[in-house]
């Protein structure tokens, strides 16, 4: 019994993590049609930060709550003014930019904060799940999320600002028709996504430790995760999340989490090949 | 004879100084860091063709490539003489890519959909070899060595003759012979109808489909193709290095090559070699220094290149010395004119 509940919180992490990481790409992406391979990047940068403040004494929540979204913003922001506002329309050459700007980025966090592994104290204690020791800040990073999703529900549902986000998934002409110029809605889509992306890596931060390299491993799942999605934010990010989360800690636990890694890789090829335009341009067509 | 004499753009005065340059090097050289760049303008050449002219983007080219460096590894260690290796270093990522790009092209994906599995594919390999350390991953008596790799195997020998080892400066030859056979395949592929229907698919897909090609079949051939260029590639590396780890399948290498390829150029076949062999040089330059990072070099060029001059450095500067050619023609025609015509040029008013 205790066991199948080390099981199920392992899976309702990992679902957590996989739907955290890809909540800022899959923003830009549904809205934009623009995949960020910098993603990984922007979510180390978070990271980063946190660790920054907490070495600074600041507050650990207030690091990866606030300041960290703030800081990731601002330089999504910069990024989309200089780099992807340039290259709209072109998608294999957004990829390929940002796939540049994600070794830049690397480079640069080698050169600020060295080489080598950096880590901060989770903040939330362990307890005692029967006789398992579980961590306790895995259950924070299953609230953050579903609290986050929650308000970006609610954000797109109800707001003007959601109106004009979901005109913009429908298309350019969309939001022109509603009396606003595409440009900016794009260059506030990425900004927010950026901030995404900096809270996901600020909260993450103390669970998966720091190491300039350890971008790829996000990038790696939300690539997957949004592209299996589709284009609905939302009910595209979920729905893949809990499959490939679920698929990928039944594997780990059953063989080995190599394995489930890779059983997690090779369903998101069968599923491209079954639904190439993701599992929400099958179904729930009308979702956010 | 007839393809032979219509082989594209090929020029032949060109060729055969690079080649015999490239033969004479050693005279002047070491050739340890010259073979790494020809093994890597190979790996590059294989990519160019691909991208370049079928317009097929492989985000993780560097699978066939480490996949061809463990297939001989392995090949050799079971087998103990190399030439069933080397053929095995080529056909198992032949045969990898064939039914990989058949699942892909068959099924009507679209090219960042191809980026996305590609990618995968790279990195499921990446996962497994990293994590195949102890007995029990073994493929004969191979052991796969999980994050270490493969170390101390047998290196290419003169076919039929084990005892006769190639090292050193026989690697530098084969190396050389490589990528000049393949690209001439390259040439003569192009100039031959498969090579125009490929083109004619980076143009326009549909009406190469409604002219009555099969489309599929070509990209998965294509890509095919590519891979065993990449695994012999892959192969020249592990005989080069004598040892094969699951870098090879890393993502920084897959995105190396893909810089190579558009900072040198696409469409054109000596721009991802250049490009290869120029930007490998510069990073084995800068290896030397640790002042800056490698990667923060290599991802401002990417950017700039992307943003800046989207088809690469080679094609921008044929664009500009034709447009020089084509000034300097004017201007002779013009100066023969006045001549002709007994007007005093401009320059002696």
């Amino acid at each position: 019994m205790d066991y199948a509940g080390v099981v199920t919180l392992e899976i309702l992490y990992m679902i957590a993590f996989l739907a955290l990481t890809s909540a800022g790409l899959a923003i830009v992406f549904g809205m934009m049609r623009v995949i960020n391979l910098a993603h990984g990047e922007f979510v180390l940068l978070g990271g980063y930060a946190t660790l920054k403040c907490s070495q600074l004494g600041i507050n650990v929540y207030v690091a990866m709550l606030v300041i960290a979204p703030l800081l990731v913003g601002i330089v999504g922001l910069i990024v989309e003014r200089l780099i992807i506002r340039f290259l709209y329309g072109r998608m294999i050459d957004t990829m390929l930019a940002t796939w540049g700007l994600s070794l830049t980025l690397i480079g640069l966090v080698t050169l600020y904060f060295g080489p080598s592994a950096m880590s901060i104290p989770a903040p939330i204690p362990g307890y005692q799940l029967g006789t398992y020791q579980m961590g306790g800040y895995n259950l924070f990073i299953i609230l953050i999320t579903t609290a986050l999703f929650a308000a970006m529900w609610g954000v797109l549902r109800f707001t003007r600002a959601g109106l004009i986000a979901r005109g913009a998934m429908q298309g350019p002409d969309v939001v022109a028709a509603l009396g606003y110029n595409p440009r900016t809605v794009y260059m506030v889509t990425f900004t927010v996504g950026a901030a995404l992306s900096g809270l996901a890596g600020g909260v993450l931060a103390p669970l998966t430790g720091l190491l300039p390299s350890s971008g790829g491993a996000y990038i790696a799942k939300a690539f997957i995760t949004v592209i299996t999605g589709g284009a609905a934010v939302i009910s595209g990010t979920l729905s893949s999340s809990i499959i490939f989360g679920t698929i990928n800690q039944l594997v780990s636990f059953a063989a080995h989490p190599v394995i489930g890694e890779i059983a997690m890789l090779a369903l998101a090829i069968i599923l491209l090949r079954l639904m190439p335009r993701g599992i929400t341009g099958r179904f729930f067509r009308d979702g956010t | 004879m007839i393809a032979w004499q219509s082989v594209g753009h090929m020029r032949w005065g060109w060729f055969l100084l690079s080649a015999a340059v490239l033969i004479l090097l050693p005279l002047v050289t070491d050739t340890h860091t010259p073979t790494l760049l020809l093994i890597y303008a190979l790996f590059a050449l294989s990519l160019g063709m691909m991208w370049g002219y079928a317009g097929l983007l492989s985000f993780g080219h560097s699978a066939y490539f480490g996949l061809g460096a463990y297939t001989y590894a392995i090949a050799v260690i079971n087998i103990g003489e190399s030439t069933g290796p080397l053929l095995l270093s080529m056909a198992v990522p032949a045969v990898v890519a064939a039914v990989i790009g058949a699942m892909m092209f068959y099924g009507r994906i679209s090219d960042v959909y191809m980026g996305v599995i590609t990618l995968v594919v790279t990195l499921i390999l990446f996962k497994f070899m990293s994590a195949t350390a102890g007995d029990a991953y073994a493929i004969g008596a191979a052991r796969l060595g999980g994050f270490n790799g493969i170390p101390g195997f047998l290196t290419l020998n003169v076919p039929g003759y084990p005892e006769l080892s190639l090292f050193g400066l026989p690697t530098y030859y084969i190396s050389v012979a490589a990528l000049l056979l393949c690209y001439l395949l390259c040439r003569y592929i192009l100039a031959r109808s498969f090579g125009r229907v490929m083109v004619g698919i980076r143009e326009n897909e549909a009406r190469c489909e409604l002219l009555g090609y099969n489309v599929p079949a070509c990209k998965t051939a294509i890509f095919t193709l590519s891979a065993a260029m990449a695994g012999l590639a892959g192969c020249l590396y592990a005989n080069m290095a004598e040892i094969v780890t699951p870098a090879v399948f890393s993502l920084k290498q897959a995105a190396e090559v893909l810089i190579w390829v558009i900072v040198g150029g696409l469409g054109t076949l000596i721009g991802p070699i250049l490009g290869a062999m120029v930007l490998s040089y510069v990073k084995f330059l800068l290896g030397e220094q640790t002042l800056i990072d490698n990667s923060l070099i290599l991802g401002v060029l990417l950017i700039v290149v992307v943003l800046g001059i989207p088809s690469g450095v080679v094609p921008a500067l044929i664009r500009v010395w034709n447009r020089y050619l084509r000034r300097k023609r004017k201007r002779e025609a013009q100066g023969a004119a006045r001549r002709r015509l007994g007007i005093p040029s401009q320059e002696h008013p």
